[in-house]
């Protein structure tokens, strides 16, 4: 008997696309990436999303259309069999989803910023940016993931700073994150991109490279206007 | 579904602030299961008391719940709410649809997550501005259209939760109906007017009386922003 195809939408250079295929991936869930043109959205995409028009869209059989990546991560670990992304205990899985609420709701904005904007108010935005990934890797605590000995719904929330965080870092050529002053945090990143299933849905790096390149300049233009805010 | 680590006769402990919807949440929610708990009101706009600094040091914000001590902090009154659905497997109603039904958990958490981006921080923008200005017609657009997507999202229905029963999504929206009175004073529109069906849906959540003992009404709540306002120094 056939399960109900799964497909996602998404972009190759999002990051939010990759916890969508990541979870999949983690679940060992088979699934048909479609890759979006954000400039151009598709009909598919505003069907699938007419809210907030954004990726990653998760498709589930011809009735089920999840978006918000954390939301889609949630959906993969309940519908699909197999170990669980969230522990079980309910104050590990609160503490999970609070970290995981953090890096979208704190931490994004103020690294974008740290990246794009320049001079003083760039400082400002630079050290924000350090004191947040400071309080997040206190939380590996040793471990070798957020979820411990095996990759949770926290690495694959924090997945942004295991892979575009030193990409990002050589484009805008900004330094936030050195080896000797966040050791776990660099060896986490490190030891999640290694895994066979995670990098089977991490773009290419001189992709990503070449292609942030190319918008570097839009995105310094929205950032003077963001932090102005 | 794993047996809770803490006990379910430990202790909970829930910081709050009297007008703060997010805390109000969490009340509604422990009303709702006969959870009982010890509240805590702290003082926001003075100095903030070592509990909740040392609870919360992240954010520093209401609510916290802690259950059986104080090294066991619950922040994010969405994440409260799961939670105490997690914790608290017996102590029925559920907040989410069930565990068996993961499309419907993830509608609502879709819009909760939609009520936390598009009500509140859209309209505490809307009352820190001036009327007439561009900004603020820009803002009240954004608080109209998001009233009107829910109002469309409920439909016909009695309640936004799953099989038409009083749930996450209800619990998440209806603390903040009596903020959106207040947004629409300071937006110039008539909340019946724009989603008369919302509107409707507040009215019959208040019957319930885990909501009415734990909102205040919309006059207090706009006399709170007012206090805002001079606390901010938009108004003198």
């Amino acid at each position: 008997m056939a399960s109900p195809a799964v497909k996602v939408i998404g972009t190759f250079d999002s990051p939010y696309s990759h916890r969508a295929e990541a979870a999949l991936r983690l679940k060992g869930v088979p699934y048909e990436p479609i890759l979006e043109d954000l400039r151009n959205k598709s009909e598919l995409l505003l069907t699938h999303n007419p809210i907030h028009k954004k990726v990653p869209v998760l498709l589930h059989g011809n009735d089920r259309s999840i978006p918000e990546s954390l939301v889609i991560v949630e959906y993969v670990d309940e519908t699909f069999p197999g170990p669980t992304l969230l522990p079980a205990d309910p104050l590990a899985r609160a503490t999970a989803r609070f970290w995981a609420r953090f890096i979208d709701d704190k931490c994004t904005k103020p690294f974008w910023l740290a990246l794009w904007t320049e001079g003083e108010v760039q400082e400002k935005f630079i050290k924000e940016t350090k004191e947040n990934l400071k309080l997040l890797e206190g939380q590996l605590k040793g471990k070798r993931f957020f979820g411990g000995e095996s990759i949770g719904y926290l690495d694959v929330a924090a997945s942004g700073y295991a892979y575009w965080l030193d990409v990002l870092e050589e484009v805008a050529g900004v330094s936030l994150v050195a080896a000797d002053e966040y050791p776990d945090l660099c060896r986490w990143g490190k030891d999640y991109v290694s895994d066979d299933r995670v990098k089977a849905c991490l773009p290419e790096r001189e992709k990503l490279v070449a292609y942030f390149m190319e918008v570097k300049g839009v995105f310094m233009t929205t950032a003077r206007s963001m932090a102005a805010k | 579904m794993a047996a809770p680590a803490a006990a379910s006769s430990s202790k909970l402990v829930l910081l709050d602030f009297w007008v703060s919807p997010f805390g109000q949440r969490c009340r509604i929610a422990l009303a709702e299961k006969n959870l009982p708990y010890e509240y805590s009101e702290q003082e926001l706009l003075g100095a903030k008391s070592d509990l909740l600094v040392c609870s919360n040091p992240i954010h520093k914000k209401v609510p916290v719940l802690l259950h059986g001590g104080n090294d066991r902090a619950i922040f994010e009154s969405l994440i409260i709410l799961e939670y105490l659905d997690d914790a608290f497997p017996n102590h029925t109603p559920r907040l989410l649809p069930s565990t068996d039904n993961p499309y419907a958990r993830a509608r609502a958490r879709f819009w909760a997550d939609y009520v936390d981006k598009k009500v509140y921080p859209v309209g505490t923008k809307l009352w820190k501005l001036k009327k007439g200005e561009a900004e603020h017609v820009a803002v009240r657009g954004e608080l109209v259209e998001a009233l009107q997507t829910l109002d469309g999202e409920l439909g016909e229905r009695r309640f936004f939760g799953e099989g038409d029963e009083f749930g996450f999504v209800d619990v998440a929206m209806v603390p903040l109906m009596p903020w959106v009175y207040g947004f629409a004073r300071y937006g110039d529109f008539s909340v019946e007017e724009v989603c008369p069906r919302v509107a409707a849906w507040a009215r019959r959540c208040m019957e319930r009386e885990s909501v009415a003992k734990s909102l205040r009404s919309p006059e207090e709540v706009y006399d709170f922003i007012g206090l805002l306002r001079r606390y901010y120094g938009i108004d003198k």
